[in-house]
């Protein structure tokens, strides 16, 4: 599974990047949203993947049983999706807002703070 | 656990709190901001006495024991780094007060003021390489928010701007941090620290990679050529108060986690540090050469910022060398640097801020008369001007001559020369700024600009000439920074006690 999901991070980069580097903004917008989802898979895969088995610790044991998932990358994941969910819904707003005043959808137009 | 530790981090949330909570009156929310700005730098002060007592402090979260707990550390860096903060937050609030209108007023500005600061300063207070993440996007969140406050069509399109390359290289820091997991199974500084060697002997690529990863989001975010496009485009657009705590401190929360990163990959693999002193050399003088292309004030002092950072990476870069002494000269010149550059470029923002209040008009073409106008302007302007030109006898030039002494001490000559090179460079632009903007008359196409109220000088003058003071008190007496910054380099370069102290002496000694 992991040399499927490692590709998945890969394809999502590398559509990512390209969306950046197209001349719209909503590309763009699109672009973040995808490398973010390849950068929280591959965090998550840093805990490693396992079929089956839910990281709790037993009863009577202090420390979880080896053969399990390390669950704290999962947990470094969830913030990091709530911070990039935030990020995004402000960025969406924010490219909206620019179009409008504007009138531009179009990032090789933006040049009002070059001069 | 240490009082003195959560304490810079609780004054502003309690700031913004507060503000928020004055939701319906700017004026209540002017008031917080500055009776937490001012506490917060007392908060700060009491941090360094006490790190200067105890060399390094730590505040476990919640009571969870680290590494697997997240910790608050302060060693000598970040405390200073700190103090730092806590004034450029009060500089910036009190200048607002004069500066903003209602529309940001009642956006909340000053509240989002203090959560800038709380991000910043829980970057330099925070053990813990994801935990640096989170307060890295509270810092930029706030940030961003900001920078788009005005909501006019050049501050939304720098917005956009800093907002995407931020974002990318966020994007990049957490695949770093995820990376530096898997192969050490911690984020916490101190266990990196001593995990990372052995890690990097049995498997160098993995600690290659997640170094390069890191290294480069920091780079972002620190300015570093060639990836320093969206400060230039940014900066200018908002407020002067906004971009003057912007300049004095959110690159150099780049920088400081660059040194941070360095310093603990360095002892285990100084492979792409190597690099860094050319990347410093090429950030000072395409940063320079930038500044002196541009007409327009705040632009000039953009790429000026640049050129600055790489004087920073210096010292950074010289950690891959051999020599434990010019490691010792190169980082304690770096943290002299930062400490000199935060004063001085904040205050020069601060003046620029003032020169376009009175003139109305930031293109230099148009700008004029002031040094007739108001010469207290011009006199203050001098002070930060000649510093970052690095002329004796103010900060900049003994932040200069440490970092020129500890290149030349590992024969690093292109970094020397281009330090030299640049500073020459500075000083043309600043003279520009002083012609332009200062010396020459007002050009008889523009009108004549407004009239400070008495308060408003007051609320704008307060901070510059304590920037000011402040930069000719380290230029005169320069020896008690300096040992400062020495032993904060000693134990940046010799983390054995803190490593003790935040993870135990037993468990620091395996």
């Amino acid at each position: 599974m992991t040399w499927l999901l490692a590709i998945t991070v890969g394809v999502l980069v590398a559509t990512g990047v390209y969306m950046m580097l197209r001349r719209s903004l909503v590309k763009f917008l699109f672009g973040i949203v995808l490398l973010g989802h390849g950068a929280n898979l591959a965090v998550f895969l840093s805990g490693g993947l396992v079929r089956g088995r839910s990281a709790v610790i037993v009863d009577g044991e202090s420390t979880l049983a080896p053969g399990h998932a390390d669950p704290l990358p999962q947990a470094l994941v969830l913030t990091a999706i709530v911070i990039g969910f935030a990020v995004v819904s402000f960025l969406a707003v924010l490219i909206r807002r620019t179009q409008e005043e504007s009138g531009q959808g179009d990032v090789d137009e933006l040049r009002e703070t070059e001069a | 656990m240490s009082v003195w530790v959560v304490l810079p981090l609780l004054v502003p949330m309690l700031g913004a709190a507060l503000g928020w909570a004055a939701w319906r009156s700017t004026r209540a929310q002017a008031l917080v901001g500055v009776v937490a700005s001012s506490v917060h730098v007392f908060a700060a002060v009491g941090l360094l006495v006490a790190v200067g007592r105890h060399d390094v402090l730590v505040a476990p979260v919640g009571g969870w024991a680290p590494p697997i707990g997240i910790v608050l550390t302060a060693d000598r860096l970040g405390a200073i780094m700190v103090l730092l903060t806590a004034v450029l937050g009060w500089t910036s609030t009190l200048t607002a007060i004069a500066e903003i209108g209602p529309r940001q007023r009642r956006a909340g500005f000053f509240p989002l003021m203090q959560i800038l600061v709380l991000g910043v300063s829980g970057s330099f207070l925070t053990g813990d390489l994801f935990n640096l993440f989170v307060f890295f996007e509270v810092m930029l969140m706030a940030s961003f928010v900001l920078l788009a406050l005005g909501g006019e069509r050049g501050a939304l399109e720098g917005a956009v701007k800093y907002v995407g390359l931020n974002l990318f290289s966020s994007a990049l820091f957490l695949v770093g941090a995820g990376l530096a997991y898997a192969a050490t199974g911690t984020l916490n500084f101190a266990d990196l620290h001593a995990k990372l060697p052995a890690v990097a002997a049995t498997d160098p690529t993995a600690v290659t990679v997640l170094g390069a990863f890191l290294l480069l989001a920091f780079a972002v975010k620190a300015g570093v050529f060639p990836l320093y496009f969206w400060l230039p485009a940014s900066y200018h657009t908002t407020s002067p108060a906004v971009s003057a705590i912007f300049a004095g401190l959110l690159t150099k929360v780049g920088v400081y986690a660059l040194i941070r990163l360095t310093t603990i990959l360095a002892p285990a693999s100084a492979a792409l540090i190597d690099g860094l002193l050319v990347v410093a050399a090429a950030t000072m003088l395409f940063g320079v050469l930038g500044a002196v292309a541009q007409t327009n004030t705040r632009r000039i002092l953009g790429f000026h910022i640049l050129s600055q950072i790489g004087y920073m990476v210096v010292g950074i870069g010289l950690l891959a060398s051999p020599d434990p002494t010019v490691r010792q000269l190169g980082m304690a010149a770096t943290v002299f640097y930062l400490a000199h550059h935060i004063l001085v470029k904040t205050n020069l923002y601060l003046v620029a801020g003032t020169a376009l209040r009175l003139l109305g008009e930031e293109r230099l073409k148009h700008a004029g008369g002031l040094a007739k106008r108001a010469p207290w302007l011009a006199a203050i302007f001098l002070v930060p001007a000649f510093s970052l030109a690095g002329l004796p006898p103010l900060s900049g030039f003994w932040a200069k001559l440490a970092v020129l002494r500890s290149g030349a001490a590992a024969d690093a000559w292109i970094a020397v020369t281009a330090a030299a090179l640049a500073g020459v460079l500075t000083l043309v632009s600043m003279l520009k700024i002083w012609n332009e903007v200062f010396w020459k008359d007002l050009p008889a196409s523009t009108p004549p600009g407004a009239r400070l109220s008495t308060a408003e000088l007051w609320l704008r003058g307060a901070p510059m000439v304590l920037l000011a003071v402040a930069t000719l008190a380290i230029g005169l007496w320069p020896a008690p920074l300096y040992d400062f910054a020495q032993q904060a380099a000693a134990q940046l370069l010799d983390p054995s006690s803190t490593v003790d102290a935040v993870l135990g002496p037993t468990q620091g000694a395996r």
